[in-house]
């Protein structure tokens, strides 16, 4: 009986330190320290939120770089409220013909492409449905469409690509990677020519 | 690509090593009572505590007693969790109006995060609120692993002391695991979380408005806070239903790194501990080199495997080169940042180490690299393993491999000096014959009812992984999954339930008792004809008597599921 009466109170003491307490001190500690992260890294443009920096969104204009397939949620996927992966297993029927529809597509969407030049990462969906990056190849091979859609030349389309392209950490760890969002509105901003000066930036409260 | 797969592996493990000693002899310290560079700031909530709670901590317990207070507390977490639950909906804390979670889904999350699983049949953004993350699941990562570590302490204590009949204090290891260990090395992560982009917030769910018109929710919520623990704790229940594949919950390289790091350091760390308490620190390198060899195999087989890619994609014609300009490999279920190589890592270390969490979807390995993580839960979780339960489990396996060493060389084994008999062994072999047992039971069970079969998602030799995977994870305190599974079920929700219990608590107990036993016991002298239980030879005898083990028992469910479906890959074989 002593026993349970110290499980009991030991319970309702380490329940508020380390269950309310420390994500709380936690919570204000990034509110100082490192607001726009705290609240998501979200984007605003025009005084509306578009999105956050480090969840992907769907794309499908051709005027956008596309993203990665996205099994979250359900349609085009990138249900920001919902995460998840397509969990088909490698010997699975329905990955390969998905697989084989998405590489079709992207054969349409961008003309003069092989598939040998498509990356695996393009036609495969992401873990969380919400990988907000493409690998730096499957940005070039989306190059020279966005830059006719745009009537922008190749060259400015792919410096900016550039740009938006994270590398390794340290060069060693991780791979590089192109952050869609970033980038997509770098190219609206870019055909505006509001470069300078935009309105666009990290969301404070 | 191999240089670089080889720098991420290499450099990691390296850092591992600083981390292990410096950790090590800080958990020594604590578990002593000695002085730290915390004790002003901490020893006064720690009187607090005690006084409050009517603790005496410098009462010692029996190992029985210890038991006794360590079921009751966890029942008391457990019944508490299971009603946070339930009644989350009346509660504050809760913007997006979460209902009342389930009874067979709230018993299974219950039953799942005091056992240190984790194991997840729910989604964390569209089942939970802010208050149940928090005050529910927060909660329990902290107290859980802090169980974990005590129990560990108290065996560690039954290995070293002499004629005693002791192990030490339950209540006093948990709140200095919890106080002294889990919430400086929680803050400190969280903050760096915090830093590269993990959010911590009480926000309703955000609004945004893509730059294609269309309308995104995107979920919120403490997430920094909870995700140190997840990892410091070996937890690796995610806040969000992608777990750390979720760019909220893991969004750099970076972030990657520190969450692998934090995950295995106080289990290696306690191998350190464990050899210091011994009075000799290579009683715990050669524990540790036995782990991280065992580690590096699989990490590297996992790595090949995904790296080769998916021949059945690769006929396609799409490039799975890795370049400079893509990773290449098997990128489904895969995030870009992380590639194969951080993916594959995890994968691999995460099961090693009975954490859980993941950063790529389990599901969709490739046959062997899911191979490497089912084998590694099925270990028995002695690579590192869950905060403590990983030393606990390799004390015993290195209790088994002496006793296999002295029939061969014909003389009563011994350990530490200590003399391993018949109750010794009978207790070892209860722990190592529980886990097996309860995991193929119940993946027959599955295996032959319409309700387990029900909720496969992958045909083939894929569908008996999902289940035989769940199982496994469940028993061995994991928590990882073969995603697609329909694990919410009242057939899962209350067979895993019972797994993760199970597999839990009746090798726990016997290991609790295995340490008292062995703390009564005077220690001999080393002589000429005592088996050496440091260096190369033993350590290799150790794991060779954790793969046969291993082998033995799972071979055969093993050949009927990735190894099968490895053979049809290689023959270009599809399932429907």
């Amino acid at each position: 009986m002593r026993t349970l009466a110290t499980a009991l109170r030991l319970t309702v003491l380490l329940t508020f330190l380390v269950g309310i307490v420390y994500p709380l001190a936690v919570m204000v500690a990034g509110r100082v320290l490192f607001a726009v992260q705290a609240r998501g890294s979200l984007v605003v443009r025009g005084g509306k939120v578009v999105g956050s920096s480090l969840i992907g969104q769907s794309f499908t204009s051709p005027r956008y770089f596309h993203g990665r397939p996205s099994a979250a949620g359900s349609g085009n996927g990138y249900d920001a409220a919902n995460s998840g992966a397509s969990n088909l297993a490698p010997t699975n029927a329905a990955l390969v013909a998905a697989v084989r529809a998405r590489l079709k597509a992207v054969l349409a969407e961008n003309p003069g492409v092989s598939a040998s030049q498509v990356p695996i990462d393009l036609v495969t969906a992401s873990a969380s449905g919400l990988d907000p990056e493409i690998s730096p190849q499957a940005a070039e091979l989306q190059v020279a469409r966005v830059a006719r859609e745009r009537r922008l030349s190749p060259e400015a389309v792919r410096a900016l690509v550039w740009a938006h392209t994270r590398p390794r950490w340290l060069g060693i760890f991780g791979e590089p990677g192109v952050n869609l969002l970033t980038l997509n509105l770098a190219l609206d901003r870019l055909e505006s020519g509001t470069a300078a000066g935009s309105d666009e930036r990290s969301h404070r409260r | 690509m191999f240089w670089n797969a080889l720098a991420q592996v290499g450099l990691f493990s390296v850092v591992l090593l600083p981390v292990t000693v410096v950790l090590g002899r800080y958990l020594a310290r604590v578990f002593s009572g000695e002085r730290t560079a915390l004790d002003p700031v901490l020893r006064p909530v720690e009187r607090l505590i005690y006084q409050v709670s009517g603790i005496d901590p410098r009462s010692e317990m029996t190992w029985a007693e210890y038991a006794v207070a360590m079921l009751l507390f966890q029942l008391v977490g457990m019944v508490f969790l299971y009603l946070l639950e339930r009644v989350q909906a009346f509660l504050p804390l809760n913007p997006q109006r979460m209902a009342a979670v389930p009874a067979d889904l709230a018993f299974n999350t219950a039953a799942s995060f005091v056992t240190n699983t984790d194991w997840q049949a729910y989604a964390g953004e569209t089942t939970m609120s802010y208050l149940t993350q928090m005050a529910g699941l927060t909660y329990q990562n902290f107290v859980s692993a802090a169980t974990g570590i005590g129990v560990a302490m108290a065996i560690i204590r039954g290995f070293v002391r002499r004629s005693a009949k002791t192990v030490g204090n339950f209540w006093y290891d948990l709140v200095r695991a919890t106080l002294w260990v889990e919430l400086p090395l929680s803050l400190v992560l969280a903050l760096v979380l915090l830093w590269q982009g993990v959010p911590q917030n009480l926000d309703p769910y955000v609004h945004a408005t893509t730059l294609e018109g269309a309308h995104q929710s995107i979920a919120e919520g403490p997430v920094a806070s909870q995700e140190a623990i997840k990892y410091v704790g070996t937890n690796g229940g995610g806040f969000f239903n992608a777990n750390s594949a979720h760019p909220y919950e893991n969004p750099t390289p970076l972030t990657n790194l520190l969450e692998l790091l934090a995950f295995v350091a106080v289990s290696a760390g306690l191998t350190y501990t464990f050899g210091l308490m011994a009075g000799d620190t290579r009683q715990g390198w050669t524990l540790f080199g036995a782990m991280a060899f065992i580690f590096l195999v699989g990490a590297a087989g996992a790595i090949a495997a995904e790296q080769h890619g998916n021949p059945l994609l690769a006929r396609l014609g799409i490039d799975q080169r890795a370049s400079a300009l893509q990773c290449g490999g098997n990128m489904e279920g895969k995030e870009v940042r992380f590639g194969i190589v951080q993916s594959a890592l995890f994968a691999a270390l995460t099961t090693d180490v009975a954490c859980g969490g993941v950063n790529a979807a389990h599901d969709s390995l490739m046959p062997l690299g899911g191979l490497v993580a089912l084998l590694n839960m099925q270990l028995g979780e002695v690579v590192f393993g869950g905060a403590g339960a990983g030393i606990v489990g390799m004390l015993v396996m290195a209790v088994l491999s002496v006793f296999v060493a002295g029939l061969m060389v014909g003389r009563t084994p011994e350990y530490l000096g200590k003399k391993i008999e018949s109750r010794e062994m009978k207790l070892a072999m209860l722990y190592v014959l529980v886990f097996p047992a309860v995991v193929l039971l119940l993946a027959a069970v599955a295996g032959s009812t319409a309700s387990g079969l029900a909720s496969l998602s992958n045909p083939g030799p894929h569908g008996f992984s999902q289940f035989l995977y769940a199982f496994t994870s469940g028993a061995a305190n994991n928590g990882s999954a073969f995603g697609g599974l329909n694990a919410n079920t009242p057939f899962y929700n209350l067979l895993i339930g019972l797994d993760m219990l199970v597999g839990r608590y009746l090798m726990i107990i016997p290991a609790l008792a295995l340490g008292g036993s062995l703390g009564a016991k005077r220690a001999l002298a080393p002589s000429a004809g005592t088996f050496p239980t440091t260096g190369l030879l033993f350590a290799a005898l150790l794991v060779g008597v954790i793969l046969i083990v291993a082998g033995l028992t799972f071979f055969p469910a093993l050949s009927l599921g990735p190894i099968v479906e490895h053979l049809a890959l290689m023959a270009g074989k599809t399932f429907k």
